[in-house]
């Protein structure tokens, strides 16, 4: 009996930091969207020194972990007198991490999208906001869905690592049932299944998104 | 601000631990190579159980942490009697985490073999075992190399998470000479710094490895292309 309702009693705390990754993970993707877009098309500005600008900030934060660039947040920029709350760190960091690589994607899904669509836009009169808004942004966004799936997979698993500057999400939570109960093999056992239920109905959607846009490429 | 005489007394330290990063890093790669390999192999096999096991782990793998995943083995593994050092569980944990995705490269370039080859090697009497060691793999893998370049440079960016078990990579080294001296600035800059070169200049060999194949590739395609496909 002990045994079997062992498990069951580390779930509601475990629970609760789930919720907080969850949390973690939709807030963060928004800031994550929104950026991709930002960086994708500042990556095309007519000025050279923003398109410079975007292919360091694409290199730098692509090329180190976002581990190094989570503890940068967290223990550098206080000694230089900017100082933000744990969990806007690591929103703030994992978000710049994760809009290098969407931007990549978005800018990827953009260039997709040929150069014969945007002269029939221009043909029938669109302006440029127009032909944008209704003729390449649609088709670049079912391109761009499964690969943005598949980051948001990514940003799930990356929230795990904020375990290390004190937040208290599903990992962080499962590292104090450990020091509070000594139940290694239980908790760490419950923590990968949580994830796992929350990232494979996500991989699935992915996997069906990538059936669509394989179809409407054809 | 940055106190360049402070960052050099603890250079050593930290060159000591890119060498332990490197180490992680090509140790981890030959593992993930290998499962990736396998799991591979079982996902082609005609047994319909290992097909969904290989599957189900790559699903669960690919679903899960890495540094859960860490904690797992780091944790658990020893009080099944499974004594290993730390350095060679985190090699373990990312040589299973990146073969999961490696699985999908060697899929990606098995599948890119025409069929006609898989036959002449049948009709020639190959068995299995000579077939894809003689035929499919030395087809299957140059190709895949490019993309595997891709994921050892993703691998090399996982390193740092190996100090969260103990690991003194240079991650783990500036931890320690952070915790020691209460100074942050410079221990995570200088680690910072030391693994955006590295990995900057990984890429920057992937690439022209990418460039030289793909120039390999088609200066063989020439000769063999048939009458009246050139230019007319």
């Amino acid at each position: 009996m002990e045994a079997l309702l062992g498990p069951l009693e580390l779930l509601p705390q475990l629970l609760r930091g789930a919720r907080i990754t969850l949390q973690l993970t939709l807030l963060t993707a928004v800031l994550a969207f929104f950026l991709s877009f930002a960086v994708a098309f500042a990556r095309n500005a007519p000025w050279k020194w923003l398109r410079y600008a975007t292919v360091a900030y694409v290199e730098i934060f692509r090329g180190t972990s976002a581990l190094v660039q989570l503890f940068f947040l967290f223990f550098i920029l206080p000694a230089y007198g900017l100082s933000l709350p744990p969990m806007l760190t690591a929103i703030v960091a994992l978000g710049l991490n994760m809009s290098a690589y969407g931007s990549e994607i978005v800018r990827g899904a953009i260039a997709t999208v040929g150069q014969d669509q945007r002269d029939a836009a221009r043909a029938l009169g669109l302006t440029r906001v127009q032909t944008w808004r209704t003729v390449i942004l649609p088709q670049a966004m079912v391109v761009a869905l499964p690969s943005f799936g598949n980051l948001l997979i990514e940003l799930l698993k990356a929230t795990s690592l904020v375990s290390l500057i004190t937040i208290t999400e599903l990992t962080f939570a499962g590292r104090q049932m450990v020091v509070t109960t000594g139940r290694d093999f239980e908790v760490w056992a419950l923590v990968l299944v949580l994830y796992f239920a929350m990232a494979w109905p996500l991989s699935l959607l992915v996997a069906r998104a990538e059936a669509r846009a394989a179809r409407f490429r054809r | 601000m940055f106190d360049f005489a402070f960052a050099w007394s603890f250079l050593p330290e930290m060159l000591k631990g890119l060498r332990i990063t490197v180490i992680a890093t090509l140790g981890g790669f030959a593992v993930a190579l290998l499962v990736g390999l396998g799991l591979e192999l079982m996902r082609r096999g005609r047994s319909k159980a290992l097909r969904r096991i290989a599957q189900g782990w790559i699903s669960f793998i690919r679903c899960t942490p890495l540094l859960v995943q860490l904690y797992f083995v780091f944790y658990v593994a020893p009080k099944w009697g499974l004594r290993i050092d730390a350095l060679t569980t985190g090699i373990l944990c990312l040589g299973i985490h990146i073969g999961a995705y490696v699985a999908e490269v060697y899929r990606a370039g098995i599948d890119a073999v025409p069929p006609g080859q898989w036959d002449a090697g049948r009709a020639l009497g190959l068995g299995p075992v000579a077939l894809w060691r003689a035929v499919i793999l030395p087809q299957a893998l140059p190709p895949a190399i490019p993309p595997l370049g891709n994921y050892l440079i993703g691998l090399f960016k996982e390193t740092p998470l190996l100090a969260a078990i103990t690991v003194l990579d240079v991650f783990g080294a500036a931890n320690n000479i952070a915790g020691r001296t209460f100074r942050y600035n410079e221990p995570y800059t200088v680690a910072a710094v030391l693994l955006l070169v590295v990995s900057l200049l990984a890429a920057w060999a992937v690439r022209r490895i990418e460039r030289r194949m793909t120039l390999h590739r088609t200066g063989r395609a020439l000769p063999s292309a048939g009458p009246g496909s050139g230019p007319v």
